[in-house]
């Protein structure tokens, strides 16, 4: 029987990556859980009531974009509005074009992968720089992250050491303390060489307009020291009605992520170097990302836009400690790319169809979820889209369930089917033509049938 | 599928009696899982109907993505359990595919309000019994070490804290607690069939687990699991010895003399 793509990866995948991919999810997974209910009386509360402030946002994006364009420009940002991934490179690139800047240093963005800026402003001349040190080695190598938050999980030091050495870091040297200083010595003199500073944003307040960035390496504080032009890009959906809120999600995010209760560095950017500041970007500008996401919202999985990025789902799947991020062939893996991927695919979800198949629907992702999104549910939902338009990679080794239907809802089928079922266990199953069946043997042996005992022995039970 | 969003249950009626749904597992593979949650339930005093008609939840084709399959059969089961009398499921996913996942698939459906009602009047075994039924403790004597493996689907419900709580309480029975509980086994439906290498990688990893701590017994509220995870154990030659629910709670009263 054919295999699903993420399931032959898997098993392709060298023991070595699976087991750094597994003991680090797992460690901080737990770390995650003992925390959250060690410092809260109701963890679950916390979430479902981040839940709703996220869902607020969503659902009323049209209201809140209009208010938080207008607090940005009134703080001294200047505001872009960027339909597609196209457009929102051409932006970037027209603000560094307009001031004759050629060199840029990026924080950690995952919005920025979705749209592949480096290589965009690559191919017209910019050194856009990763700063973030696991985007650094990620760079690099030409290689793509495999986490939301921890990009080159899939990576152990004795690789990131010979990429070092490749790109003339320094000997070989596998100590992280090593690779980390020698990281930072090469980007401070690109810190002060660069025009722009790139950096996504956490979280956007309209009621003031604040950008909140957190980071534990204090790349992006770098990132807005020196250069004088600050483009902070951030998808539609990162806004919170006001600033208290992010009381709740600050609180969430860091625990969430990386089992902290907040990351090392918490920034909130209120705009450009005002009058009589000594320090910081002469000009300010914020790009708000669409690129499918309006599309999103229309969807029936709309939910998935409350994902405050924080890689929890990912650390806890079953599927994505066995699979690692590569394996779901798009920037966002695990529980959140699986419905995030094809669906911000566009007209190319058929590609990602098979992704929410990829699920054992355990509900983990649910239960770790800061903004309780009901991913299997957006998961059961996707299936039933991938069915009904016939993609061909969600239908690969699932069994047709037509016949099985039409037995399902008839009571004497029904009853014929499991009094002949007992041919199962004289006939060799290698001769009974059902793929599924197959799959199943090869891994598990099956049980002996045991079709129409029961109700006979009820009928009998009634009788006496 | 996390039940996070379910109806709240109508009362159950001042008579003890359920409509059993015996689940396609138990009808085609483990008629004495069936048999024990018929004895179990009486044993509390309760009734039991068994509609002849009845065929399966719907849950493989929803899982699968055919929801017109699938609506066709939740369509049947709506139709073979009608009536005010609870349905009483020994499975944590049924039970959940009955009160959730056929809610998501009949969201635009004229016939949603008959799904709802079934929705509401549908219980799990240990549910019913804890938190139906009112009872806080399993009468008995089971001698014996028993790992017990909460099956995903009833997560966010009440079936997992009913479940121990009935088996903590039988006299002789030792819950050990294992690894990474929270954990999936793989089993997933046609997940198993679709993606064999994760499916068996994430079963041998909760076999792993459960070994470790020596049990006599693995426990679920679920056959799929166990299917799963005993047809694992088997195919490696280390099998396992795997209990519904049911069946230790009916060992334990066969056990002191009861008339099962």
């Amino acid at each position: 029987m054919a295999t699903q793509l993420i399931d032959r990866f898997a098993a392709d995948l060298p023991p070595d990556k699976r087991a750094s991919v597994y003991q680090s999810t797992k460690a901080t997974h737990e770390k995650r859980t003992k925390l959250l209910f060690d410092h809260f009386a109701d963890p679950n509360h916390l979430r479902a009531t981040a839940g709703e402030i996220k869902q607020h946002v969503i659902e009323n994006l049209d209201t809140y974009l209009p208010i938080v364009e207008a607090k940005l420009a009134a703080n001294g940002a200047k505001v872009h509005w960027a339909a597609t991934a196209e457009s929102a490179c051409a932006t970037v690139l027209g603000i560094m074009k307009a001031r004759g800047a050629t060199k840029m240093v990026k924080a950690k963005t995952m919005v920025s992968e979705e749209i592949g800026l480096a290589e965009y402003l690559g191919k017209h001349g910019i050194e856009a720089l990763e700063t973030d040190l696991g985007e650094f080695i990620v760079q690099i190598d030409h290689d793509h992250p495999s986490h939301i938050v921890r990009p080159i999980i899939h990576k152990n030091r004795r690789e990131i050491a010979r990429s070092f050495e490749r790109e003339g870091l320094g000997d070989y040297n596998d100590d992280p303390g090593t690779i980390t200083r020698r990281a930072r010595k090469f980007l401070r003199h690109k810190y002060l060489a660069a025009d722009v500073g790139l950096t996504g944003a956490n979280f956007v307040s309209v009621e003031s307009g604040r950008i909140v960035l957190v980071t534990n390496e204090g790349n992006s504080r770098f990132s807005l020291a020196a250069p004088k032009v600050h483009i902070a890009l951030v998808g539609i959906e990162k806004l919170v009605p006001r600033d208290r809120d992010l009381g709740v999600l600050l609180n969430l995010l860091a625990r969430s992520a990386t089992a902290q209760q907040l990351t090392v560095y918490t920034e909130f950017i209120s705009g450009p170097r005002a009058a009589g500041q000594p320090d910081g970007p002469e000009e300010m500008h914020v790009v708000f990302v669409d690129n499918g996401r309006t599309e999103v919202l229309a969807s029936e999985c709309r939910e998935i836009l409350r994902c405050i990025r924080c890689g929890a789902c990912l650390n806890v799947c079953p599927i994505y400690r066995q699979a690692s991020g590569h394996a779901y062939r798009s920037v966002y893996p695990g529980p959140v790319g699986a419905v995030l991927s094809p669906l911000l695919a566009g007209k190319q979800f058929p590609e990602l169809a098979d992704l929410p198949k990829a699920s054992s629907l355990c509900g983990a992702c649910q239960e770790v979820c800061p903004v309780n999104i009901p991913i299997p549910d957006l998961l059961l939902r996707l299936r039933a889209r991938g069915k009904a338009e016939g993609a061909p990679r969600a239908a690969v080794a699932s069994p047709p369930m037509g016949a099985w239907a039409l037995l399902a809802s008839q009571p004497a089928a029904w009853k014929a089917a499991l009094l002949g079922g007992r041919l199962l266990n004289v006939l060799p199953t290698k001769f009974i033509p059902v793929p599924a069946l197959r799959a199943w043997e090869e891994k598990r042996t099956l049980p002996a049938w045991q079709g129409g005992r029961f109700r006979q022995w009820m009928r009998e039970r009634r009788k006496s | 599928m996390a039940s996070s969003s379910q109806l709240p249950r109508l009362p159950l009626g001042p008579e003890r009696r359920v409509q059993l749904m015996a689940t396609c597992l138990c009808d085609a593979f483990y008629d004495d899982v069936a048999k024990a949650t018929v004895e179990v339930l009486e044993h509390a005093g309760v009734t039991v109907d068994f509609p002849e008609g009845q065929t399966c939840c719907g849950q493989p084709a929803f899982n699968g993505g055919d929801w017109p399959s699938s609506r066709k059969v939740v369509r049947h089961t709506v139709k073979t359990f009608a009536g005010e009398t609870p349905v009483l499921v020994p499975s944590g996913s049924c039970a959940a595919m009955l009160r959730h996942g056929a809610l998501l698939e009949f969201e635009h459906e004229a016939d949603l309000p008959a799904v709802q009602h079934l929705a509401r009047k549908t219980w799990e075994l240990a549910d019913y019994l804890v938190n139906g039924l009112g009872l806080t403790r399993w009468p008995g004597r089971f001698e014996g070490k028993v790992a017990f493996h909460r099956n995903c689907h009833n997560r966010g419900t009440a079936s997992e804290a009913a479940s121990l709580a009935l088996l903590q309480s039988i006299e002789g029975l030792t819950v050990v607690p294992f690894g990474e509980a929270e954990q999936c086994c793989g089993f997933g439906g046609t997940f198993s069939v679709s993606f064999p290498h994760l499916s068996s990688s994430m079963g041998h990893l909760k076999l792993d687990h459960i070994r470790a701590v020596k049990p006599d017994y693995l426990v679920s509220g679920d056959m799929s699991c166990l299917m799963h995870m005993g047809g694992l154990a088997e195919k490696d030659g280390q099998p396992v010895q795997i209990r519904h629910l049911a069946q230790i709670l009916r060992d334990a009263l066969v056990n002191v003399g009861h008339r099962a």
